[in-house]
C-alpha cells in the first residue's frame, strides 16, 4: 500500500493554484524568500526517509517570525495545507512534502538567543542545531542532554516536533523531559506560550501533548530547554557475550543491581562486523552480542559502578570484559556503535532503519522473530538496540535496484514494527510515526483511539491543514490496510502470549 | 492483595449513564487534594474500589496500577524491590491513590533534580467523555507513537477523562542518603544555590525555613561524601522531607491562606506579605499570606512565575491567558464534549 499521501484514503485537500498563491504571498510577503520552480524545488522533496519523495507546490524560507505568522494566516483564509520542517533529517517521513502544499523551512531561525547558566536553561530558535545548544553551553560546564544521532545537523524544533530521543535516554530522559517553554504559532497564525520559565505552568499540560506532535498542532517558534551540569566523569565497558540472551539478561541484571548507566547499548553479530569492517573499534567480531555500557557521573561513583557493572556482566555469562582504558578507547567504543547504520549502509547497497521498543525482558522472542522474518523475505537483519530503555533499531538490508526488495524490506519491517506491537511495545520509540509508520498506527490503536487523537488535533487545527497526512491515520486508511482487526488481544503472532 | 479488583466495566457504565442522563460526574478517590481547585458538587464516580498492582518487573523499571491504588501500597511494593517514585508526591491524605496523584499532577521536593509526575507516566487507560475506555502510551520507555495523551492527562484534574489504569517509569532508590542543616540566610542560600545548580553535585532536595538551609544529598557512597566534606553542616534526619513534602512542618500551621509559587530556577528573595518557605531549591516557595490574591500573583507574574491557593475556590488556579484559555476550551469540546469529567475543577468553564 502506497505511502505517499492518497487522497483517496488520507482525505482530499483542497485544489492550490500554484501561480496563484505565488501572487498571493508576493503581495502579502514581498520580501519572503519563495522558491516555486522544479528545480528549486527539487532538493527539499523529500527529508531524511529519502525512499519516499514529493516535490512540493512552493517553498517558503522566512527569517522572521512575523512572515511566519502571516504565511499562516493567509494559508489559514485560503484552506493551503502547511508542511514544517526543520533541518530535514527526521527519519519517518514527519517532513515529507505535499503536491499540494507549501513547505515551511524554518532553519533560518538559528539564533541561540540566551544561555543562562544560573537558571540553567537556554533559550533558541527552532532552527538551531542541537548540538549547537551544548556548545554555547560547554563553557559554563554546562549541556543539553537528549543527543539524537543525527545531531550534528538535526534541529531543536525538529527534536520538539518529533520528541527526540538519543542514546542516553534511560537516565537523562526524552526531548519531552528537557524543555521548560516552547512558544508556537497555531494554525490562525496565533501566538501560544506552552510551559514557562518556571517548573511548571497552570492548566492541561500542552506542553507534553505538543512535544512529538509532529508538526500536526502548531508551529514551533522558540524553545527554552534545561542545561545540565556536564558529568565529571564518563566510562565505558565493553562486554561480549555468546548469546544475545545471555546479554539480554546482563543488561535486566545491571538495573536490578540498581545501576542506572547513562547509556547501554547493544549490537549483535552482523552490526559488529560491519561496525568493526568499517571503524575498527576493537570489537569482537566472533561475538553474538556485545554491550557497550557507558557510566557517568562524580568520580568516586563511577569507579564504585563500573566495578558492581563488570562483577554483573561476568556473572551474566560475558566471556570478556574490558573497560576503556583512556579516553581515546573510549571514543573509539563508541565511535562503532555511533556508526552503525553507515556501517551497515557499506556491506548492502541499500538499508531501512527500524525504530520498535518493546519491554526488555522480550528481547530474546523478538530478535528470534527478526531473524525467522529475516529467512522468511530473504533480507539480512542487523540489529542495534538501546538495550537500556528497549527501544531497537533493526536495520534491514537490501537493494533497491533488485526489482521487489523494497517492497519486500517494507514488508518485513511492517511485520517486525507489529511484532514490538505485540509484545506490549511502540512502533517507534523516538523517529516518530510522520508517513513511514502510518499503516503500522493501525495496529497499535484501535479506531476509538485513532478517533479520539483527531479529536486533539480538531481543537488546535480543525481544517486539517497542519501537516496533513503524518502520524495518525484516517478510519479509511485503516480499514482499508486491514489492520484493524488484529488489535489488542487479537494480534497476529498467536503464540506470543498477551499482556 | 485481596482487595485488588478490576471494576473498569462498572466505571464505564456509570459514565455512559452519567453521558445518557446528562449529570456530571465529581471524580474522586481518598478526595485528599480537595483543597485544590473549584469544588465540584456533581455525583461523585468513587475510583477506590479499582486497585491493584496489575504489573511491576522491577529490572523493567515500568510498575502499572489501577487508578484507586493506594499510594502506600504501590510505595511499599517499590520499596520492597529496592526502588522509588522519584517525583516523590504528596499524599496530602493517609488514603491518597495513584489516580489522583496523576490528576493533580503534584511533586515533591525532589522535583527540579528528578522531573515531574508526568515525566514518569509512560501510559494511561482513559475513560473518555465518548464512554470509551481507551489505551494511550504503554509500559516502554519510549514511545512517540500517536499524541502523547497519557502526560496531557497528568495535572489535568481529571476535567479531559477519567483515568483507571496508569504505567509510570520508577527507578531504583540511592544507594546512599544523607541530610544536611546549614544555618545561613535566605539570600546567602539562594545565592549558593544558583551556584551548585550548575555542578554536578548529588543534591535532591533543597529547602530554606528562613534560617537555614536543608539539603539532601543522594548518590553513590562517593559523591555524597565528598559533597558532605565539602558543603560542612550538621546532619538531619530525613524524615525532615517527607513532613516538607505532606505540610507537616510548623510553617504550615499558620492559619493564613496557603499559596504555591512556582518560580523560575535562581530567582531572587521575594517580598510577598506574610511567611515563606522556600523549597525544590528556589523553583517553589510557599506563602502564608492573607494579602489580596490579585496581590500575590501580580508580584509573582513579575518574576516569571504563578501562584496556586491551597484552598477551594475560584481563585484557586492560577488565570490562563486567554488565547491559552481558548485552546483550553476547544480541548475540552473535543475530549468531554458533554462537560461530564469534573466540571468547572480547574477553571470555571471547563
Amino acid at each position: 500500500m502506497n505511502i505517499l499521501y492518497d487522497e483517496r484514503v488520507d482525505g482530499a485537500l483542497p485544489a492550490v493554484d500554484q501561480a496563484e498563491l505565488l501572487q498571493a504571498l508576493r503581495s502579502a510577503l514581498p520580501d519572503l524568500e519563495v522558491l516555486h520552480r522544479e528545480e528549486d524545488l527539487k532538493p527539499y522533496e523529500c527529508d531524511g526517509l529519502s525512499a519516499y519523495r514529493t516535490v512540493p507546490l512552493l517553498v517558503v524560507l522566512p527569517e522572521r517570525l512575523e512572515q511566519v505568522q502571516t504565511l499562516l494566516k493567509l494559508c489559514h483564509q485560503r484552506g493551503v495545507p502547511v508542511v514544517a520542517r526543520g533541518a530535514g533529517t527526521g527519519l519517518s517521513g514527519g517532513a515529507l512534502p505535499l503536491a499540494k502544499g507549501i513547505l515551511l523551512v524554518m532553519a533560518r531561525f538559528n539564533r541561540i538567543l540566551e544561555v543562562n547558566p544560573q537558571g540553567r536553561y537556554a533559550r533558541v530558535q527552532p532552527g538551531v542545531r542541537n548540538l549547537a545548544i551544548s556548545q554555547a553551553a560547554a563553557p559554563h560546564g554546562m549541556y543539553y542532554a537528549p543527543d539524537p544521532s543525527s545531531q550534528i545537523a538535526c534541529s531543536i524544533g525538529g527534536n520538539v516536533a518529533e520528541n527526540a530521543g538519543g542514546v542516553h535516554c534511560l537516565k537523562y530522559g526524552l526531548t519531552v523531559h528537557n524543555l521548560l517553554k516552547v512558544d508556537i504559532l497555531t494554525v490562525e497564525g496565533e501566538h501560544l506560550t506552552l510551559g514557562s520559565d518556571a517548573l511548571d505552568s497552570p492548566g492541561f499540560d500542552l506542553l507534553a501533548l505538543f512535544t512529538g506532535s509532529e508538526g500536526m498542532l502548531g508551529i514551533v517558534t522558540e524553545v527554552t530547554v534545561k542545561l545540565l551540569p556536564k558529568p565529571q566523569v564518563a566510562r565505558v565497558l565493553l562486554a561480549s557475550f555468546d548469546s544475545v540472551e545471555d546479554a539480554g539478561r546482563a543488561v535486566a541484571e545491571i538495573i536490578a543491581a540498581g545501576i542506572i548507566p547513562g547509556g547501554l547499548e547493544m549490537m549483535d553479530n552482523l552490526a559488529i562486523r560491519a561496525a568493526e569492517d568499517f571503524i575498527h573499534a576493537g570489537y569482537p567480531v566472533d561475538a553474538a552480542a556485545i554491550l557497550l555500557c557507558e557510566l557517568d557521573g562524580v568520580e568516586a561513583d563511577v569507579h564504585d559502578d563500573c566495578e558492581r557493572v563488570a562483577a554483573v556482566l561476568t556473572q551474566a555469562g560475558a566471556r570478556e570484559v574490558r573497560l576503556a582504558c583512556d579516553e581515546a578507547e573510549r571514543v573509539r567504543f563508541w565511535a562503532g556503535r555511533k556508526n552503525a547504520f553507515p556501517a551497515v549502509g557499506r556491506i548492502s547497497p541499500d538499508y531501512y532503519c527500524m525504530d520498535g521498543t518493546i519491554p526488555r525482558r522480550e528481547l530474546p522472542r523478538v530478535l528470534k522473530g527478526i531473524s525467522d522474518l529475516s529467512s522468511e523475505y530473504g533480507l539480512r537483519v542487523a540489529n542495534v538496540f538501546h538495550a537500556g530503555d528497549g527501544n531497537m533499531h533493526p536495520l534491514i538490508l537490501f537493494d533497491a535496484n533488485l526489482p521487489g526488495e523494497l517492497e519486500r524490506a517494507e514488508a518485513i519491517g511492517g511485520k517486525i514494527l507489529e511484532l514490538c506491537v505485540a509484545v506490549g511495545g511502540s512502533i517507534t520509540g523516538e523517529h516518530g510515526v510522520g508517513r513511514e509508520k502510518i499503516n503500522q498506527m493501525c495496529a497499535q490503536f484501535n479506531s476509538d483511539e485513532i478517533t479520539l487523537f483527531h479529536a486533539v488535533k480538531a481543537a488546535f487545527d480543525p481544517q486539517g491543514l497542519l501537516n496533513p497526512g503524518k502520524n495518525i491515520p484516517t478510519l479509511h486508511r485503516c480499514a482499508e490496510f486491514g489492520a484493524m482487526h488484529v488489535h489488542h488481544g487479537q494480534l497476529p503472532f498467536p503464540d506470543l502470549e498477551r499482556f | 492483595m485481596s482487595m485488588d479488583r478490576d471494576i473498569s466495566q462498572a466505571l464505564l457504565e456509570q459514565v455512559n449513564q452519567a453521558l445518557n442522563q446528562g449529570t456530571p460526574l465529581r471524580i474522586q478517590g481518598s478526595n485528599s487534594k480537595a483543597m485544590l481547585g473549584n469544588p465540584v458538587t456533581d455525583e461523585v464516580l468513587d475510583t477506590r474500589s479499582h486497585r491493584g498492582i496489575v504489573s511491576y518487573d522491577p529490572t523493567e523499571l515500568v510498575l502499572t496500577a489501577r487508578a484507586g491504588t493506594p499510594l502506600r501500597d504501590i510505595e511499599a511494593a517499590l520499596h520492597a524491590a529496592g526502588q522509588m517514585l522519584p517525583c516523590e508526591p504528596p499524599h496530602l491524605g493517609p488514603e491518597a491513590t495513584l489516580g489522583g496523584m496523576v490528576a493533580a499532577g503534584l511533586s515533591g521536593p525532589r522535583r527540579p533534580w528528578a522531573g515531574s509526575v508526568r515525566d514518569y507516566v509512560l501510559g494511561t487507560r482513559v475513560i473518555t467523555g465518548h464512554g470509551k475506555l481507551l489505551r494511550f502510551g504503554g509500559e516502554v520507555m519510549k514511545n512517540v507513537a500517536g499524541y502523547d495523551v497519557s502526560r496531557l492527562m497528568a495535572g489535568s484534574f481529571g476535567c479531559l477523562g477519567l483515568l483507571t489504569e496508569v504505567s509510570l517509569k520508577v527507578l531504583p532508590r540511592p544507594r546512599e542518603c544523607l541530610s544536611l542543616r546549614l544555618p545561613m540566610g535566605c539570600h546567602q542560600a539562594l545565592e549558593a544555590l544558583a551556584e551548585w545548580g550548575q555542578q554536578p553535585l548529588p543534591i535532591s532536595a533543597a529547602c530554606h525555613d528562613g534560617d537555614a538551609l536543608y539539603l539532601r544529598l543522594e548518590g553513590g557512597e562517593g559523591s555524597v561524601r565528598s559533597a558532605r566534606q565539602r558543603l560542612g553542616g550538621e546532619t538531619l534526619d530525613s524524615g525532615f522531607w517527607s513532613d516538607l513534602r505532606e505540610q507537616r512542618l510548623a510553617f504550615f500551621n499558620d492559619p493564613a491562606p496557603l499559596w504555591r509559587l512556582s518560580l523560575p530556577n535562581a530567582t531572587g528573595e521575594l517580598h510577598l506579605p506574610g511567611r515563606q518557605l522556600i523549597d525544590w531549591g528556589g523553583a517553589q516557595r510557599w506563602l502564608k499570606s492573607s494579602a489580596p490574591a490579585q496581590a500575590i500573583r501580580d508580584q509573582v507574574a513579575k518574576v516569571g512565575g504563578h501562584a496556586t491557593c491551597y484552598a477551594p475556590g475560584a481563585a484557586s488556579s492560577p488565570p490562563l491567558p486567554a488565547a491559552l484559555m481558548r485552546y483550553h476550551r476547544a480541548l475540552k469540546q473535543q475530549l468531554d464534549p458533554q462537560g461530564v469529567f469534573n466540571p468547572g475543577r480547574l477553571y470555571p468553564d471547563l
